[in-house]
C-alpha cells in the first residue's frame, strides 16, 4: 500500500490519469476500462484507495485541474499528429522509387542529377528533411499528384465529400439498427435471439467487406436491379446540379432536384448500408455487453420487484447510463467507417478518399498515397479524440 | 480413467507437473462444454489439416491451367467450378489456406511477443520507460490500421513477406497495451517482491514470473485478432498487394474473379466463403477461450 501512495501521490495524479485518457483510445483497453468500473467495486486496486484523496485536492483547485488537463491534451494531440507525420515521412523515405530520378528521367546528367538532389532539399540532414515535410504539411502541400498533375490537397478537398455522405449514412445506419439489436439480444440473454445477433455480429469481423461488396452488386443490382449500380449516380445526371457543399444528396436537395435525388440515393443506398453492417455489428455487439452490465446490477432487480414494466427496467433504466459509453463505441465505429471505406469505395467505383488512395497505390503514386495517409489518419485521430473529450465530459466518474 | 481424472483434479497437487496438467484439463473441459469454441476449434483444426495434406485434398494441381475448361460451373469434376484460366477453384482455395495459415501465424510470431515485451517491461519500470513506451503505442493505436497497412506495402513494395511486416507493424500497439495492464495489476503483488528480495534481475522477473501471466489474455486478444488479420491480408491481396499471381491466395483470387461477377459468379464467391469460415472459426474460438480463461466477462 506504501508503494501505491507513492506512485499516485496528488502531484503526479494529473499525468496518469491523462494518459489514461489517451489509452481509452482504443477499443480493448476502452473495454477493459469499463469492465474495470464495474469489478473493481468488490476488491478495491491501489489506485481506488487512493482516489479520494487525489479528489479532494482536485477538487480544491478545480482551476489548475482543468488547465493541466487542457495541457496535457493539448500535448497528447500535438504528439499524436507528430507521429503521424514521422510515419508518413518514414514511409516516403523508404520508398524504393528515387524521388529525383522520378523527376529528372533517367538519362539526365551527373550534374543535373546532383543539382535536382539539392534543390529538392535531398542532401540535408534528416531531421531538417522532417522539419521542412512538417511546415509543407501545416501549409497544406502535400507535393503533386503524378496522376491527376494537380496539388494533391485539391484533390483530396474535392473527393473527401463523397466518402463524407457515405460514411455518414452507414454509420446512421449501424447506430438506428445496431443500438436496438445489442439491447434486445441483452435483454433475451442466452435465447435463439440472442445468438443470432451475436453471430451476426461476430460475421462482422468475419465477412471482407470487398467480397460483401461484390456480391451486393451481383445480387441487389445486377440480378434485382433494386438499387443503382457503381458510382455516386447515374452518367446522364452527372453535372446537372451545382456542387456546394460536395455531398450529392444535399445538394440535389439544395438545388431542388428530386429526380436527382432520388438516383444519388438509389447509388447511395447498397454501398452505406454494407458500411453500416460493419459498424452495426461491433455497436450491437458493444452495446450487449454494456447492457449485460447494467442488468447484472441490483438497482434493475430492485426497479423489476417495485413492479417497474420490463421495457421500462430496459430503456430507463438500464439504458441510460450505457449511453456515454456508447458514444464513444460510436465514434470509434464511425472511424473506422472512414477506413473502412477504402474497400467498399474500391468495388463500387465511389470518387470518394478510398478510391483515389487504393488508385494512387496502383499508380505508385506517393505524393497521393501519403497525402491521403495524412487526411484519414488525421480525421480518424481527430473522432477519437473527440469522443474522448465527450465520454470525459459526460461521464460523471471521469469528472 | 477415473483414478486420472481424480489426479487431474486433486486440490493439492504434489508436483508442478500436476498442477499444471489439471489447470489445462480444467481449461479443455470447460472449453468443450462451450459449444461455439468447439466449433471454432473444428474449424480451425480443419484449417490446419488442409494446410498440411493440401495436395492429397485437392483434386488437381493449383496451378495447371485448362484453356478448353475455362469459368466452368461447380460440377462433380470441379466442386467450386473453375476460373479464368481454368484452373480449379477447389484446388486453389485448398493450397491458398497454406498461404492464409502462413500469414496469420508469421504476424502473431512477430506482433505478439514484441508487444508482449514491451508492454511488459513500460508496465514493470513505469515512470520515463513507461510515458515514452505507451506515448508510441498510442500514437500507432490512434491510427487507422488497414490504411497505415496499405502505407507500408506501397512503400516496401507487394508480396507475402512485405504484407506480412506492415501487418505486424500495426497489431503489436493493441499486444503492448494489455500486456501492460496486466503487468500493473500484479507488479506490486507480494511474489514478485518474493523474487526481487531473493535477488532476481529486472529481466529474470518480466521474462520468468510476469510474462507467463500475461500469456492467457494474450492468446484470447491474439486469436480474436487473428479474424481481423486475414481480412487485412485478404484486402491487401484484393488490391494486387499481397501475394501476387500464380499464387492461391484467397483475396487475389476474389479480385480475379471481379470482372466475372455476374455471370461467373464462382470464381468470386468462392474464396470469399473460405475467408469467412475461417475468420469466424477464430471469433468462435476466441469467444470461447475467454469465456473460460477470463471469467469476469463471460458471456459478453
Amino acid at each position: 500500500m506504501f508503494q501505491a501512495k507513492t506512485e499516485f501521490s496528488p502531484v503526479q495524479f494529473s499525468i496518469p490519469h491523462s494518459f489514461g485518457v489517451r489509452g481509452r483510445s482504443h477499443r480493448g483497453a476502452r473495454i477493459a476500462k469499463w469492465n474495470e468500473n464495474h469489478v473493481s467495486d468488490a476488491n478495491p486496486t491501489p489506485d481506488q484507495l487512493s482516489r479520494p484523496a487525489s479528489s479532494t485536492w482536485q477538487n480544491n483547485r478545480p482551476f489548475t485541474r482543468i488547465i493541466s488537463h487542457v495541457g496535457a491534451f493539448a500535448i497528447t494531440v500535438f504528439l499524436t499528429f507528430l507521429g503521424l507525420l514521422a510515419i508518413t515521412f518514414f514511409i516516403g523515405r523508404i520508398v524504393p522509387i528515387d524521388p529525383v530520378l522520378a523527376v529528372v528521367g533517367d538519362r539526365a546528367s551527373n550534374e543535373l542529377y546532383e543539382a535536382t538532389r539539392v534543390a529538392m532539399g535531398l542532401d540535408r540532414p534528416l531531421p531538417q528533411q522532417f522539419a521542412s515535410y512538417v511546415i509543407d504539411v501545416l501549409h497544406g502541400d502535400f507535393g503533386q499528384s503524378i496522376s491527376t498533375k494537380r496539388p494533391v490537397i485539391e484533390d483530396l478537398i474535392r473527393v473527401f465529400p463523397a466518402t463524407l455522405e457515405m460514411a455518414t449514412i452507414g454509420i446512421l445506419i449501424g447506430i438506428l439498427i445496431g443500438v436496438p439489436m445489442g439491447v434486445t439480444a441483452a435483454a433475451n440473454q442466452g435465447t435463439w435471439l440472442d445468438q443470432t445477433i451475436r453471430t451476426l455480429g461476430l460475421l462482422g469481423y468475419s465477412v471482407p467487406a470487398f467480397w460483401l461488396g461484390l456480391v451486393g452488386l451481383a445480387i441487389f443490382y445486377a440480378h434485382l436491379r433494386w438499387t443503382g449500380g457503381p458510382g455516386r449516380i447515374d452518367i446522364y445526371y452527372d453535372g446537372l446540379i451545382p456542387p456546394v457543399t460536395g455531398l450529392m444528396l444535399v445538394d440535389s436537395l439544395i438545388a431542388g432536384n428530386l429526380q436527382v435525388f432520388r438516383n444519388a440515393v438509389s447509388h447511395l443506398v447498397l454501398p452505406a448500408s454494407i458500411l453500416g453492417f460493419f459498424s452495426l455489428a461491433y455497436i450491437a455487439r458493444m452495446t450487449r455487453s454494456f447492457m449485460l452490465d447494467q442488468l447484472n446490477q441490483e438497482y434493475v432487480t430492485t426497479a423489476r420487484v417495485k413492479g417497474v414494466s420490463e421495457f421500462h427496467v430496459i430503456w430507463r433504466h438500464a439504458f441510460k447510463p450505457i449511453r456515454i459509453p456508447l458514444i464513444t463505441v460510436i465514434g470509434l465505429s464511425y472511424a473506422g467507417l472512414l477506413e473502412g471505406s477504402v474497400m467498399i469505395e474500391t468495388i463500387f467505383s465511389w470518387p470518394g478518399i478510398g478510391n483515389y488512395l487504393t488508385t494512387a497505390l496502383l499508380n505508385a503514386d506517393m505524393n497521393a498515397v501519403l497525402g491521403a495517409t495524412l487526411v484519414i489518419g488525421a480525421v480518424f485521430i481527430i473522432i477519437n479524440k473527440i469522443s474522448d473529450v465527450l465520454y470525459n465530459i459526460l461521464d460523471p466518474r471521469a469528472r | 480413467m477415473a483414478a486420472l481424472h481424480n489426479w487431474l483434479i486433486d486440490d493439492a497437487p504434489a508436483s508442478r507437473f500436476q498442477a499444471r496438467m489439471g489447470r489445462s484439463y480444467g481449461v479443455m473441459s470447460r472449453l468443450i462444454r462451450n459449444p461455439l469454441a468447439v466449433i471454432g476449434a473444428i474449424i480451425i483444426s480443419l484449417l490446419i489439416i488442409t494446410a498440411i495434406f493440401a495436395p492429397w485434398i485437392a483434386t488437381q494441381s493449383p496451378l495447371t491451367q485448362d484453356l478448353s475448361g475455362r469459368l466452368q460451373p461447380p460440377s462433380s469434376d470441379h466442386w467450386m467450378g473453375t476460373d479464368e484460366l481454368g484452373r480449379d477453384i477447389w484446388s486453389r482455395v485448398v493450397f491458398g489456406s497454406r498461404i492464409t495459415l502462413l500469414i496469420v501465424t508469421l504476424v502473431a510470431v512477430i506482433a505478439a511477443p514484441v508487444g508482449l515485451l514491451l508492454g511488459a517491461v513500460s508496465g514493470y519500470f513505469g515512470g520515463w520507460a513507461d510515458r515514452i513506451l505507451m506515448g508510441i503505442t498510442d500514437i500507432f493505436l490512434s491510427m487507422p490500421k488497414l490504411i497505415l497497412a496499405l502505407a507500408f506495402v506501397a512503400a516496401l513494395g507487394p508480396g507475402i513477406e512485405n504484407a506480412v511486416i506492415a501487418i505486424a507493424i500495426t497489431t503489436w500497439p493493441a499486444y503492448a497495451r494489455i500486456a501492460r495492464a496486466e503487468t500493473l495489476t500484479f507488479r506490486n503483488a507480494e511474489f514478485v517482491s518474493a523474487v526481487q528480495l531473493q535477488g532476481a534481475s529486472s529481466a529474470r522477473v518480466i521474462v520468468g514470473h510476469i510474462l507467463p501471466l500475461c500469456s492467457s489474455s494474450m492468446i484470447i486478444r491474439v486469436t480474436l485478432d487473428m479474424a481481423g488479420i486475414i481480412l487485412t491480408a485478404a484486402g491487401l491481396g484484393f488490391l494486387g498487394l499481397g501475394a501476387q499471381p500464380p499464387l492461391p491466395e484467397w483475396g487475389a483470387m476474389i479480385s480475379r474473379g471481379r470482372t466475372f461477377i455476374l455471370d461467373q459468379w464462382w470464381v468470386a464467391t468462392m474464396p470469399g466463403f473460405a475467408i469467412i469460415l475461417v475468420s469466424l472459426g477464430f471469433c468462435f474460438l476466441g469467444d470461447g477461450l475467454r469465456d473460460v480463461l477470463d471469467p469476469k466477462s463471460e458471456g459478453k
